[in-house]
């Protein structure tokens, strides 16, 4: 007598009943990442969006009982110091990049570098903040934009970094051959056949670190303090001066007894999401147009 | 050697090269072996893998001065200097000597601004459009391309892209072309394509080929270097058996060992 297999599927064996529970699992944990994202968005939509107009952008900021009010400078400020910070960082984590991948293959300093890094990316941001504050705000004696920028740029370094490195990595060696074959420099390797192929996920590592700079309170708080006019106002030298952000901006008023301070916060929080929500978007276009 | 032999040998030979001892760290990769390169002709490098001809031909345009551990012992003579002299800066020898690699490597970038590349790197001030069609020209690949510079290198076929690299390498006008197994990653009409394209190279150009397969050294090779790989001392260290006109070398092997390797009793 002779046994045929059964291959039928069945729903009651333990393995398919396991397969079911953990796959189910996996499935709701997904869902469930894309929650926090979802409901702030829709709160802030509800409780920020009934304030949106056109006078945001370019009010500023009201006193205790006013009505209305925006927070232009604090946009202008934002804006300011994350360029400064990017003006600072991009070119530092991009050469650090080049001498972790091209010149510090199995080196001692390109290890403690890379280590260095890895470390910096999960440092509480309030303690960069307080490293620009002794390094810049103590050393020029006031609050500024630039001490701001310096603290954000401290949290961009180590994400620019690591991603430049990797996407030079990225770069078929073939390619590195052929260009040493053909006379060229390490310089004009780097410059003219390995950096323009890796332009692409190293520009998504920089705004992704511009994005998640551009929310960030704490750093802020001691070095650009806060400003209820807006920069350059004065003139050049308010560069030196306490500077707005939308960030800092959102820490004060969400703790203010008023109303119309509160509704101001909300929206502010809107204009920051959306913000980033658009760098982010734009750095996934590009990143898939290299595939 | 008398002055008159070397006058001789410095009318046809473009490189002569003499190595004595190439080492990888403390391991021998290749000993004793003068290969001379000729004129205008297209010199074939054969053996059984790890006997050194890659090893050889890289040292020709000091690529292999990318291996750190990479020594070089010997000499190799090409316009009157050794490559290997203390003054001679590998980037500049590179430029003299083009190369073609065995998986074919275009940048990514236009087809244009591949076969202008060279022309880039050494500040060629004159008709970029002319010589760009001209190297594609002489790489038998005008008429493909033709209408589309502008694309991206990579989208073309393997072969296509392999005659890409050698319109890139013949763009600056090198006088040598070393190509290492370049067909080796193409089918058999893009290798036919590209072995009647070095025969049409040789009116202008000295090639050499590194090439595990004899039929195309037998079809394309004016000179033949057989290498083999001596495993006496323990080591696998390469070296040349014998060099000689293709024809002699195919039909009528001066050593034992060229003839049990023609006739495939060891590979």
């Amino acid at each position: 007598m002779k046994n045929t297999p059964n291959f039928n599927k069945s729903f009651t064996d333990s393995r398919a009943l396991k397969s079911i529970f953990l796959s189910t699992i996996t499935v709701l944990c997904a869902v469930g990442a894309c929650i926090p994202l979802f409901s702030v968005l829709v709160m802030l939509i509800m409780r920020g969006g009934k304030r949106l107009s056109f006078e945001l952008f370019y009010a500023l900021p009201p006193t205790a009982f006013d009505t209305g009010g925006g927070f232009g400078n604090a946009i202008v400020g934002t804006l300011f110091m994350v360029g400064i910070a990017a003006l600072i960082a991009v070119p530092f984590g991009i050469l650090a990049a080049i001498y972790l991948a091209e010149f510090g293959e199995n080196g001692k300093l390109a290890e403690i570098a890379r280590f260095c890094a890895k470390t910096m990316t999960g440092i509480p941001s309030i303690l960069a903040g307080v490293l620009a504050y002794a390094a810049v705000v103590m050393v020029t004696g006031t609050y500024s934009a630039i001490a701001g920028g310096v603290a954000l740029s401290i949290l961009m370094i180590p994400t620019i970094m690591l991603t430049a490195e990797e996407s030079i990595k990225m770069v078929p060696s073939a390619m590195r051959e052929a260009a040493v074959g053909m006379g060229c420099t390490k310089t004009q390797v780097m410059w003219k056949v390995m950096l323009p192929v890796a332009m692409p996920g190293m520009i998504t590592g920089v705004m992704l670190a511009v994005a998640r700079v551009s929310g960030e309170t704490a750093p802020l708080l001691f070095t650009a303090l806060f400003s209820d006019y807006w920069i350059f106002q004065g003139g050049a030298g308010d560069i030196m001066e306490p500077t707005a952000s939308l960030a800092v901006l959102i820490y004060n008023f969400s703790g203010m007894p008023f109303e119309n301070q509160i509704e101001l916060a909300w929206a502010a929080s809107l204009v920051l999401v959306t913000m980033v929500f658009i760098i982010n978007i734009i750095s996934r276009m590009l990143f898939q147009k290299k595939k | 050697m008398t002055s008159a032999q070397t006058a001789t040998l410095t009318d046809d030979v473009v490189i002569d090269c003499k190595v004595d001892k190439i080492f990888y760290g403390n391991f021998l990769a290749v000993r004793d072996s003068d290969v001379p390169i000729y004129k205008n002709k297209i010199t074939g490098f054969i053996g059984p893998s790890g006997c050194g001809k890659s090893t050889v031909l890289k040292s020709i345009n000091r690529m292999n001065d990318l291996v750190r551990i990479f020594r070089f012992e010997g000499r190799i003579h090409f316009e009157g200097q050794d490559l290997y002299g203390t003054n001679v800066d590998p980037v500049s020898v590179r430029r003299h000597i083009g190369m073609v690699f065995q998986q074919p490597n275009p940048f990514s970038m236009s087809i244009y601004e591949n076969v202008a590349f060279g022309l880039r790197l050494n500040r060629y001030k004159g008709d970029y459009d002319a010589r760009v069609e001209e190297a594609l020209r002489g790489a038998a690949l005008w008429k493909e391309v033709k209408d589309k510079l502008q694309n991206n290198g990579m989208s073309l076929s393997g072969g296509q892209q392999q005659r890409l690299c050698i319109a890139r390498a013949i763009a600056t006008k090198p006088t040598v072309i070393l190509m290492d197994e370049p067909c080796s990653a193409l089918d058999p009409i893009a290798t036919r394509q590209v072995e009647e394209l070095m025969i049409g190279l040789k009116s202008e150009y000295t090639v050499v080929i590194v090439t595990h397969n004899m039929q195309q050294a037998q079809r394309v090779a004016d000179k033949t270097a057989f290498f083999s790989v001596d495993i006496s001392q323990g080591g696998r260290t390469g070296y040349l058996v014998e060099m000689n006109d293709t024809g002699k070398l195919f039909e009528n092997p001066r050593e034992q060992l060229t003839k049990e390797y023609l006739s495939g009793e060891f590979s």
